[in-house]
């Protein structure tokens, strides 16, 4: 009798090459989709990243982070730094984004990791607020106020030119589609790394660190310096993603781009919706998320309202979300991360 | 003497910031559960206690304690019907579900209270003040911070002196062991966070009547309340007060450096002591 461990399922190779057929669709999509929808898909595309960067620190690493808008805070006010300060491109720029959402992640972590469970949570919090009070007094950068990207940074940003002839669009149709592209590359590229990432030997200590501590580390699993790896590359996309974002919409104020509603509240929403622990629950969850917010945004807080008691209503009655019911009742997983023994029948010695 | 000044009106400020934080403080105690909505309560227990004072024309202090019950009885109802079913060895649900909470309470009052700064209007009291030689102090600032010293030494005789203290912690320390004599933990657990809602209604009768609310000012109470926890140690009351203090002596201090920095500074003490003792000054609980 021979033992293999195997990690696919039927449902995970068709879901596979669908996957491929979606990134090839959504790559040449702008080709004939509608302004309207490019921006639907940046939105839904950035929030998707920023959900699953939150379900890895939170639901496979188990650091319920509150502060994951100082990271987009930070990445946006690098990404504007850049453009204004030093005269960078603002796509190249997004990088700078990322590197400030590292540099913040460090002392963040060195503070947050102190304390525990629960604590944790508000801590980041807390950290969040004060990056969100001192970059508010950084005033070339206008203050509380805030400020917008300069128009001749906006209007020659590399590659909107060639794509304004490709499709025969305007320039801030172009510029729409390249942050839409960006995004796609982002969100493709985050979920890939997150997938390797769970399916490699870190990735497998991260997981039984979560089911339990004690156990893990009884096998020599160095639960410290995976939850730094973890949370300090999760902030560093999550700028990346933050200095998109901001790109897109070209005006910054540190109440909009250190919000906790619209980059936490949010995407703990989207997460805890569609199955947190689950690389397809922030998939169904910022489906879910956007098919509400096109649907009743119009009624403001009685949306909030609505959605926070959802999210009450899923905790309570489904606590693995809505992927987590489907994948209870029919076992299918798009994203195989468990390992799986299958026997063989024993082969006879060469 | 400017500054003397300062420390003092500091120190009376913590004295808000214990209230806000005792609450959380004894909800963590027992059930080690940190409710992100604590300071959407607080501002919603404000316009409760503002509602019975435009209702009924009697005076705050009257009116909070008619609203009392009320809160004590929602407390209890929202820890037997909701938290108690999320609590366990996982942090996660109970923490997502008050987080909910929380945006569910900020939207519900925006709605129903409006945008609108309110104020629980009390009169010659507000502006009433004694003089005290070097120093000359607002009574509101000084009843609060006796009221913050009454709570907390009351809580503390009921930790100590009563078979319902026995009982919390008891829980605290064993929850198992404590069903085994005869304890139902869930329902010590509702009757902390009643209690717990108890004195969330007086944190919110003294942030009424100091100073205006809106519905979008809880998160900010939220954690200026657990920085004062986290400063005084966990499970230590009369370390919360301190902590209170301290988080108080800072922001006014910084207020008078420069105005915009004051809740910069009070953030920057609460990081300061978490660099130095992370477990904050008086540790207490161990977990």
């Amino acid at each position: 009798m021979q033992v293999t461990v195997t990690t696919r399922t039927r449902a995970s190779t068709i879901a596979g090459f669908a996957a491929l057929g979606l990134i090839a669709l959504g790559l040449i999509l702008p080709a004939f989709a509608s302004r309207s929808l490019i921006q639907d898909l940046f939105f839904i595309l950035t929030m998707l990243t920023l959900a699953q960067l939150w379900n890895l620190i939170a639901g496979y690493g188990g650091m319920v982070s509150v502060g994951q808008q100082a990271f987009v805070g930070i990445g946006a006010y690098a990404m504007f730094a850049g453009v204004i300060l030093w005269g960078w491109d603002p796509v190249p720029a997004i990088l700078l984004g990322g590197v400030a959402a590292f540099l913040l992640a460090i002392p963040m972590a060195f503070f947050a990791f102190r304390l525990q469970g629960a604590y944790f949570a508000i801590g980041t919090w807390v950290i969040a607020e004060v990056t969100r009070l001192i970059i508010a007094q950084w005033k070339t950068l206008g203050g509380g106020t805030g400020t917008s990207l300069p128009r001749e940074a906006t209007s020659d940003i590399i590659g909107v030119a060639f794509i304004a002839n490709l499709f025969d669009l305007r320039d801030a149709a172009a510029r729409d589609v390249l942050a839409y592209w960006l995004a796609l590359a982002l969100a493709v590229g985050t979920m890939a790394a997150i997938y390797a990432l769970l399916r490699s030997r870190n990735g497998l200590a991260l997981t039984a660190l979560r089911d339990n501590d004690n156990a893990a580390r009884s096998v020599g699993v160095d639960a410290g310096r995976l939850k730094w790896l973890v949370f300090l590359a999760a902030a560093a996309m999550t700028g990346l993603v933050g200095a998109l974002i901001y790109m897109q919409t070209a005006r910054i104020s540190p109440d909009a781009a250190f919000s906790v509603t619209s980059w936490t509240a949010y995407v703990i929403f989207i997460v805890v919706i569609g199955g947190i622990g689950r690389l397809e629950g922030p998939i169904v969850g910022v489906l879910v998320f956007w098919g509400l917010q096109t649907a009743f945004s119009d009624y403001g807080s009685w949306y909030l309202l609505a959605l926070g008691l959802i999210a009450i209503a899923v905790m309570l009655f489904a606590p693995r979300g809505l992927w987590g019911l489907f994948a209870s009742r029919t076992g299918i997983a798009l994203f195989p991360v468990q390992r799986r023994l299958t026997l063989t029948s024993a082969r006879p010695d060469p | 003497m400017i500054w003397l000044d300062t420390i003092v009106q500091g120190l009376l400020l913590g004295g808000l910031y214990a209230l806000f934080a005792a609450g959380l403080s004894l909800v963590f105690g027992i059930m080690r559960l940190v409710n992100l909505a604590h300071g959407d309560l607080i501002v919603l227990a404000a316009f409760i206690v503002l509602v019975v004072v435009e209702a009924t024309g009697l005076n705050p202090f009257l009116s909070a304690l008619i609203a009392a019950p009320a809160l004590f009885a929602f407390g209890w109802a929202l820890q037997w019907f909701v938290l108690n079913r999320v609590l366990g060895k996982d942090i996660l649900p109970p923490l997502l579900v008050t987080f909910g909470l929380s945006i569910a309470l900020q939207n519900g009052m925006l709605e129903v209270f409006s945008a609108d700064s309110q104020r629980i209007r009390a009169g010659a009291l507000e502006s009433a003040s004694v003089d005290l030689g070097a120093v000359t102090v607002g009574i509101m600032p000084l009843l609060t911070f006796a009221s913050a010293v009454a709570v907390i030494f009351t809580l503390n005789q009921i930790f100590y002196r009563t078979a319902l203290g026995r009982a919390f912690r008891a829980t605290s320390d064993d929850p198992v062991t404590a069903s085994l004599m005869g304890i139902n933990p869930r329902s010590v657990f509702a009757m902390a966070t009643g209690l717990a809602m108890v004195i969330v209604t007086i944190a919110a009768l003294y942030l009424g009547m100091r100073s205006n609310f809106d519905p979008s000012i809880g998160p900010a109470r939220l954690i200026f309340a657990f920085e004062a926890v986290i400063i005084g140690g966990l499970g230590s009351l009369w370390g919360t007060l301190l902590g209170g203090a301290i988080i108080g002596v800072a922001q006014t201090v910084g207020a008078q450096i420069n105005p915009e920095w004051q809740i910069l500074a009070g953030h920057l003490a609460f990081l300061a002591v978490l660099l130095v003792r992370p477990r904050g000054l008086f540790p207490r609980a161990v977990d």
